[in-house]
């Protein structure tokens, strides 16, 4: 049995308690607690009414085993019970239960509300004060909507208690932070700010946490703050450490509320008041000389809180990054801690500092430290700080240190710890590009980086190295001669024969004068690995290989018969096979001419901010980045659809006959814009030709239509992109219904506040048209995620118009407004119908009534191409029909058009003309708003 | 401000949760395996601190207890370490020479001390004269040896 409690102990919770300690298994366990549970469930359901001493004893019994982790579905009508109990330990427990257990019943919540107005007004303080610590706990939207007009009168009314001001202050922080449009500024809010001058030190601490989440999103109402938090501060620094009594922690006077003013300050700009500024300067000084004095105890409290307090002021000098004197003696404090025998200073000094070298007046004083962050880096025996030193010293890496600290982290990486490799890949790739004076040295240490850590060079890395190497035409010998002995290497990780391969299939000529690598030794030592590597991998070199054909026409024969082997053209990877029979195909028939037109070097990439950078960005907050993280950073790394596999890239190198390059051709297109898999593959002209053009980045309120014609033909794509935004479609359609999943994707680092979609349907659209259901998105979009819409759309009768669709959100402050048109237009409901050529001309006369038939002439924008047309015109849905019209020139469809009120039978017929006219022909049954509604489509 | 509490001992056994933002069920279980495999894996000696998804963890073990605090980015680590000591001193003060025990029998007093020390993840009192005070004025009903093994043991 355990010691007995103070207070009211419940026996009967004791004995359970120990029960279950005793219990030998799991299973002995859950049958313990299943006959407990079968207990209290027969005492709560009894006849006799329970007494409150029971009813807090079995309520307790359930939250106990709530916390071992087991399901709880009944009880919490007992506990609102206890609720309205007089005795405040059954109160207690009620709350307790409840705050643990909170049940969205909204029957439950309003009686609970209920309770909580009564415990608010009965003006006993210790009532009160559970009351608000239960609205705290819970802090759902309909206890905000119910309480948060009256916690501020509660707060700053005179006579409250103290104790109760704590609690209020505090209780409308929670509110205020998950409900901020329930609590409304007003009247109360000066004098908030006047609680900062109170007299109870406890009343401060608990204000100032609510004064401060107030003033960083309302800065301009709460300003008078600064000069009320810099005189409190100055009494408390230049207070003796027995003045504030029991608020001395461990001869440490006020540390919390210290470190509170000096976070309050940090929400604003130095003082204007030249006074006010002298002042706080002077506290800062006084804190940073409190330093250096001997410790007033030796116990670790002590210096914990003293040093908490001197970090504080460091980020509020750091903040203000204007007093060059203060912000020299902060860097130099920190160097102590680099070197002080307790690991969490030199942890919290690497992390300081590391804000510490991006300001302008210390950075070189950051730089002083360098050998001491190397050694860190080296020695520490903690994954947590050696993770710390690597950040700082990627912060104070500049143009004359980059070479030391590239090596530094380099030869780091051989041992480092795997939780954190792929970070510090990253890093090293990204200072090796920004420092590069040379870029010889920059295809150095991204190769060493491959062959050090392989397996954590991420896609961006050696993507990004491809770039550049294309890009500099200075250092393309070099690096061709550089991977072509790197991957001498007996066992050579697959990344590096992804950039070896790349890399000699666009420069290899460059070094094949020299015999020792001459284009056939060139092609056997790619071949050598190829069997090694993965599927991607394989794909690439065959690119590779067609590209060697073009460059040394020597190697055709081999490579040739590489090509013809069943290995190659008989792969079970379809990819493999279709690019091994295509190459092959083409290395035979096309002439030299065409050859190497198809096969021409890749152009130049545009410049661009890398996306290295942006990833390192989206993987702030590293140290213990779990397996889970990875893998979504992996997904996210991932397209919008799926659908960009390497082969897209690669494709794209091999014919890359484009004066720019396509999208699609982009390595570093993360977020390009690859065709959609499911695409026909008759359609992927269309699709490059719609790609080509990628959205305008203008996020204006006017509406925007680029994208939406490109949709007429086709159901999948993407619809609109901009810096921020990229919106992709997925749509499908049966008979009158269709269904369209909108990908909504993050392309920034920073996430999207207040993320809202609406469909609207203008003028008549909406009432007698189509009928859309839409299922709403989550409010916050994080960088690099992207978010899922799917919207129900049903034809009930034919339409012009289009559905417009309004995207509006927060993107750093500012509101983002954009309105785009969804393609949805008539010919989506469209159904093929197939029929032979003496059907159509009749069907084509019985249809020969005025309003039955329409006729338009009207230029093609687009080259007359037969494929393109014939894809487009399957695009539109209707059945393309082959032998009918007499003219092989012409094209004819037929189609029914499936609305709910009525199908509506369609026959087109287009007969182009030299001159790149088009005339074109319907006939429809009955509807004459259909013709119309039909041109604009096509 | 704070967003966790949790106590859990040498095994990985959960001893107390105190969540100060609204959290679902099934991310409470993830966050409890993840902060115990995470700190239990961790060598003596090493620093307190730790980062963890977009939150900063600080941890300190007392006896066979392991004292775990999140906090948000701006929170300061040190003083993180001060709330945990504080708390120790208050429940050592409520149960005198406080052990594991204690907390498992009477988790119900351990969350009311809690709730009298930090609100909504932010701390509502430093004074520890305050705190104690109140937890001793929640125990008005104080009752005797006699009365508590004359209450039923079911």
């Amino acid at each position: 049995m355990p010691a007995v409690s103070k207070g009211d102990g419940m026996r009967g919770l004791a004995v359970f308690i120990s029960d279950i300690r005793n219990c030998k298994s799991k299973e002995a366990e859950i049958k313990r607690i299943n006959k407990e549970l079968a207990n209290i469930r027969s005492k709560f359901k009894g006849d006799k009414a329970l007494d409150g001493y029971s009813k807090k004893k079995y309520v307790c019994k359930l939250l106990f085993i709530f916390l071992l982790g087991h399901d709880i579905d009944f009880g919490h009508m007992e506990a609102v019970n206890l609720l309205s109990s007089n005795k405040y330990t059954e109160k207690q427990i009620g709350y307790l239960f409840i705050s643990v257990l909170v049940n969205s019943n909204s029957e439950l919540i309003r009686l609970i509300n209920n309770a909580i107005k009564n415990d608010l007004s009965s003006r006993n303080p210790t009532f009160m004060c559970l009351a608000l610590h239960c609205i705290a706990n819970v802090g759902s939207r309909e206890m905000a909507e119910a309480f948060a007009s009256e916690i501020p009168r509660i707060l700053v009314a005179g006579d409250t208690m103290d104790s109760v001001k704590q609690s209020a202050a505090l209780c409308l922080l929670r509110l205020y932070k998950t409900s901020p449009d329930l609590v409304l500024m007003g009247e109360w809010t000066s004098r908030v700010v006047h609680l900062l001058n109170d007299q109870h030190m406890g009343v401060v601490t608990a204000a100032i946490s609510l004064i401060t989440c107030l003033s960083q999103k309302n800065p301009d109402e709460f300003k008078t703050c600064v000069s009320l938090a810099v005189s409190r501060l100055s009494r408390i620094v230049s207070s003796a450490s027995t003045d504030l009594q029991d608020y001395t922690y461990y001869f440490v006077p006020a540390p919390w509320l210290s470190c509170k003013l000096l976070r309050l300050l940090q929400c604003y700009p130095p003082p204007e008041d030249g006074a006010v500024k002298g002042r706080l300067v002077e506290c800062l000084e006084t804190i940073l000389n409190k330093a250096q004095e001997p410790p007033k105890s030796k116990k670790v409290q002590h210096s914990n809180a003293k040093n908490a307090i001197l970090f504080e002021a460091i980020s509020l000098i750091i903040h203000y990054d204007s007093e060059p004197n203060l912000l020299v003696r902060a860097c130099n404090q920190l160097g102590q801690f680099l070197q002080h025998r307790e690991t969490n200073l030199r942890y919290l000094a690497l992390e300081s500092m590391c804000t510490l070298a991006s300001s302008e007046f210390s950075h070189e004083a950051v730089k002083t430290h360098i050998e001491t962050v190397i050694n860190a880096l080296k020695t520490e025996r903690d994954v947590s700080v050696r993770q710390r030193a690597a950040d700082l010293l990627y912060a104070m890496c500049d143009r004359s240190n980059a070479k030391q600290i590239v090596a530094e982290m380099l030869s780091y990486l051989e041992t480092a710890d795997y939780s954190i490799r792929e970070e510090m890949v990253l890093k090293v790739a990204i200072l090796a590009e920004k420092y590069a004076v040379d870029y010889s040295w920059y295809v150095d240490t991204i190769l060493n980086l491959i062959r050090i850590a392989g397996d954590y060079v991420s896609e961006e890395v050696w993507y990004r190295v491809i770039q550049i190497v294309i890009n500099r035409d200075d250092v393309q010998g070099y690096a061709a001669k550089t991977v072509f002995e790197a991957l001498q290497a007996p066992a050579c990780h697959e990344n590096m024969v992804k950039v070896g391969g790349y890399i000699l299939g666009e420069f290899g000529n460059l070094i094949a004068g020299d015999p020792r690598s001459s284009p056939l030794v060139q092609f056997n030592l790619l071949h050598s690995k190829f069997h090694l590597c993965s599927v991607p991998t394989r794909a690439l070199l065959l690119s590779a290989y067609i590209k060697f054909i073009n460059l040394f026409p020597e190697t055709k024969s081999t490579i040739q018969e590489v090509l013809r082997s069943d290995s190659q053209i008989r792969n079970s990877d379809v990819e493999l096979q279709q690019r091994a029979v295509e190459y092959l195909k083409l290395s035979s028939i096309a002439s030299t001419d065409v050859l190497a037109t198809v096969l021409e070097e890749m152009p130049p990439f545009p410049e661009r901010e890398s996306s290295i950078l942006a990833k390192l960005k989206k993987k702030k907050g590293p140290g213990a980045v779990s397996v889970s993280e990875l893998e979504e950073g992996k997904r996210e790394g991932g397209e919008l659809n799926g659908g960009s596999d390497r082969g897209a890239d690669t494709a794209a190198m091999a014919a890359s006959n484009a004066s720019t390059p396509s999208p699609q051709a982009d390595l570093l297109g993360l977020r390009s814009t690859a065709p959609v898999g499911s695409a026909a593959p008759s359609a992927g002209s269309l699709l490059v030709d719609v790609f080509s053009e990628a959205g305008p980045a203008t996020p204006s309120a006017a509406v925007n239509d680029d994208g939406f014609l490109r949709f007429v033909c086709k159901n999948n794509g993407v619809l609109f992109e901009n810096q921020l935004l990229q919106i992709g479609i997925k749509s499908e359609y049966r008979q009158n219904l269709g269904r369209m999943y909108l990908f909504y994707g993050n392309k920034t680092s920073v996430q999207f506040a207040s993320f809202t979609t609406t469909v609207s349907c203008p003028g008549d659209l909406q009432s007698h048209i189509l009928y859309m259901q839409e299922h709403f998105v989550e409010p916050l979009v994080e960088g690099g995620a992207q978010v899922q819409q799917v919207l129900n759309i049903e034809c009930l009768t034919d339409f012009c118009d289009a559905p417009l669709l309004n995207i509006k959100f927060r993107y750093g402050g500012a509101l983002q407004n954009l309105t785009l048109k969804l393609p949805v237009t008539i010919n989506k409901f469209f159904q093929p119908t197939e029929m032979a050529s003496h059907d159509f001309f009749q069907r084509w006369k019985q249809l020969s009534q005025p309003q039955q038939e329409a006729q338009k002439i009207f230029k093609a924008n687009h080259s007359m191409d037969t494929e393109v047309l014939k894809a487009k015109l399957l695009g539109l849905g209707t059945a393309l029909l082959d032998n009918v019209d007499p003219n092989p020139e012409n094209y004819v469809c037929a189609g029914v058009i499936q609305t709910k009120n009525q199908q509506v039978g369609c026959l087109l017929r287009l007969e182009p003309n030299a001159q790149a006219q088009v005339l074109s022909h319907t006939h429809t049954h009955t509807h004459t708003h259909t013709h119309t509604n039909l041109y604009s489509c096509l | 401000g704070m967003r966790f509490l949790l106590l859990f001992s040498r095994q990985g056994r959960l001893r107390l949760q105190k969540w100060f933002t609204p959290t679902p069920e099934r991310e409470k279980k993830k966050i409890i395996r993840d902060m115990t495999t995470m700190v239990l894996a961790r060598k003596p000696r090493s620093c307190n601190f730790l980062h963890w998804r977009d939150l900063k963890i600080v941890y300190k073990r007392y006896a066979s207890l392991y004292f775990c605090l999140a906090l948000e980015d701006q929170d300061n680590e040190l003083l993180a370490l001060e709330i945990l000591h504080r708390y120790v001193e208050l429940l050592d003060k409520y149960f005198g020479n406080v052990c594991e025990l204690d907390i498992i029998f009477n988790f119900e007093k351990a969350y009311f001390i809690l709730d009298e020390f930090l609100m909504g993840g932010e701390i509502q009192e430093t004074s520890k004269q305050i705190v104690n005070r109140s937890i001793e004025a929640s125990d008005m009903l104080q009752e005797t040896m006699e009365e508590y093994m004359s209450k039923p043991a079911f």
